[in-house]
């Protein structure tokens, strides 16, 4: 969670990490990786990639969608859900009122129906807008309805993570999330049903520890960083700098821990041929 | 290991060291001082359940990570039998964090796999303070899956502060290790009975706790996050934990009337580092009473309900 807001920058330039979750208003912007100045239009035109480095911004659950399923495909599950502050923990009502009026979601995740490459979906994408994305009661009971949906429905589960991991303001509840969208994923494995979980900047904590990091196939975005324990935490834990690179999307394909990494320009395409095996 | 005393209990650390004091005096050939060691006994005896019966969150969280409480080895040796332990995940390492092997309880084969702390200092770091690193909870997993496979019922006790935060844990992969176990634990067609006996600490410690039936101690917590690092977020200030403590609800008997666990597990008057041989004897009780009710069911009857159990777990609105 709170680990993203000051983070160190990092000894090798290039792997310099994106301090802003979204990019801001105006004519021009600054690329959080290579610095340059960049016509915004440019970067919007190119699915939000910095032109010149390559460097994927954060992008909100909405704006992931175009560039994730069949376009016109998507058809929102509004189940009405939204979260309950039954802790009384401080300042949450507030939080959750100030990440609504940014967001205007209910919640840091979307689920829906769709289709990719043709095929039909279960499809959850979180906003890392919504509170560091992070996995509350409500978020966890969205993933395991779309896993339901999709062994219900007989059809591939498809989540897109961005989380700061499980939501400490609902307590024990939050930690619970993890065990109850596992153990969904779990069903969804034995009904022979495909999970493909998309990785991107950043997925940390009760998310990478549960549903995210179960996928049949997972795939990452370039770049993004992804681990159990938050940098920060690491570093004064054992008291060593940390090695460039470090919780990479590229260091966790290098250590076995995904399938692909996937520019954002091809993610459609690859999710495509991916469903087209299980389909066929 | 002497006797280490909590803040608040330094009130009973005086009255018992004078009875120590007078004790000692006594069989010395001094004057008989019977009587009123006995009136000090009772004076402490007093004192000791009045501060128990009262405790703060933050003082059970304290209690829970007690020096003196007893570990996942020392119930083992207490309430099973024929224990053999095993070691490695068959892949990178062992983790002596970790331990699990066969045991019979009761006589009955079981597996028992659990969070082991270190009492010295030596074996603290050999131990690693009790934080698993992902060879830990894959050892963990090859026995849930050997458990399975011979049919066993399997038994764990969770005390954690949490997995390692480490390099060579990220490397590994501590997150897919931790999400593995709660895949595979939702599924094991075996009776699963889980208490958590000290600290259960996040995602390390649920890592080995999807049960048929899930128990705490009375004086063990459990959390989504340490209360430390919560105080560290809400106010950059890890001293304000007790305050965390309280807004968290991490008690046993909090988790109860959330409905997140089954049984809250009595221990001895004064927490369970000061009777664990009482300690053993209740938790004992409890976890063959549950062990009893559970392990008469259908393999894919349990698995069911197990499903259900966690399903249902989660507040919110819907409109
Ligand atoms: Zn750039």
């Amino acid at each position: 969670m709170a680990w993203f807001k000051k983070e160190r920058p990092e000894s090798a330039a290039q792997e310099a990490p994106a301090k802003k979750v979204k990019i801001p208003e105006g004519l021009w912007i600054k690329c959080d990786n290579c610095k340059e100045i960049i016509y915004r239009k440019e970067v919007d035109k190119n699915l939000k990639v910095c032109p010149k480095c390559d460097y994927h911004f954060r992008i909100s659950a909405s704006e992931r969608l175009p560039y994730l399923v069949d376009e016109g495909s998507f058809l929102e599950v509004e189940d009405g859900l939204s979260p309950k502050d039954f802790l009384n923990f401080k300042d949450y009502k507030d939080k959750l009122k100030s990440s609504r009026k940014k967001t205007g979601l209910k919640d840091a995740i979307i689920s829906g129906e769709a289709k990719i490459g043709g095929k039909p979906v279960s499809v959850v994408v979180m906003d890392f807008n919504f509170m560091g994305g992070s996995m509350g009661s409500v978020v966890g009971e969205k993933i395991t309805r779309a896993v339901e949906r999709a062994i219900e429905k007989r059809t591939a589960f498809v989540s897109v993570a961005s989380s700061g991991g499980a939501r400490m303001q609902e307590g024990i509840l939050s930690l619970m999330q993890m065990a109850k969208t596992s153990a969904a994923v779990a069903r969804l494995g034995q009904a022979g049903l495909p999970f493909i979980s998309v990785l991107t900047d950043p997925t940390f904590g009760g998310v990478t520890a549960s549903f995210a990091m179960l996928g049949d196939i997972i795939v990452a975005e370039p770049k993004s960083l992804i681990g159990f324990a938050g940098p920060r935490v690491i570093e004064q834990t054992i008291k060593q700098q940390l090695p460039g690179g470090f919780q990479r999307a590229e260091f966790l394909l290098e250590h076995g821990m995904i399938d692909m990494i996937v520019p954002r320009k091809d993610l459609r395409a690859t999710l495509a041929k991916v469903l087209d095996f299980f389909a066929a | 290991m002497p006797q280490e005393y909590l803040e608040f209990e330094k009130p009973i650390a005086e009255l018992e060291k004078k009875i120590e004091e007078l004790t000692l005096f006594t069989s010395n050939g001094g004057i008989d001082l019977e009587e009123e060691i006995l009136k000090l006994q009772k004076k402490s005896d007093q004192l000791l359940a009045e501060i128990y019966s009262k405790l703060s969150p933050w003082q059970k969280v304290q209690i829970s990570r007690h020096a003196n409480r007893p570990y996942t080895l020392d119930y083992i040796e207490a309430m099973m039998t024929d224990f053999v332990e095993m070691h490695g995940d068959r892949a990178f390492a062992d983790d002596p964090a970790i331990v699990c092997g066969m045991a019979k309880l009761d006589g009955a084969p079981v597996v028992v796999i659990g969070h082991q702390k270190g009492r010295t200092t030596k074996e603290r770091v050999i131990r690693n303070f009790g934080q698993p690193n992902p060879e830990g909870y894959r050892k963990a997993l090859r026995l849930m899956r050997f458990a399975e496979k011979f049919n066993r019922p399997l038994i764990t006790f969770i005390d954690t502060q949490g997995a390692y935060p480490g390099i060579g844990a990220e490397e590994r992969g501590q997150g897919e290790s931790i999400a593995r176990n709660l895949y595979v634990m939702s599924m094991l067609k075996i009776p699963i009975v889980t208490v958590v006996i000290g600290e259960g600490g996040s995602g390390g410690a649920l890592a080995l706790g999807i049960a048929d039936r899930v128990m705490m101690l009375e004086h063990a917590t459990y959390s989504v996050i340490s209360p430390e690092g919560c105080a560290a977020i809400l106010w950059n200030n890890g001293a304000k934990a007790s305050e965390a403590a309280e807004l968290l609800k991490v008690t046993a008997q909090d988790l109860f009337q959330m409905k997140v666990i089954d049984e809250v597990v009595e221990e001895p008057i004064g927490g369970a580092h000061r009777d664990p041989r009482r300690a053993s004897e209740l938790l004992k009780e409890a976890i063959t009473r549950n062990l009893g009710e559970v392990r008469s069911m259908e393999p894919d009857e349990l698995v069911k309900l197990r499903y259900e159990k966690f399903r249902k777990l989660g507040t919110f609105d819907q409109l």
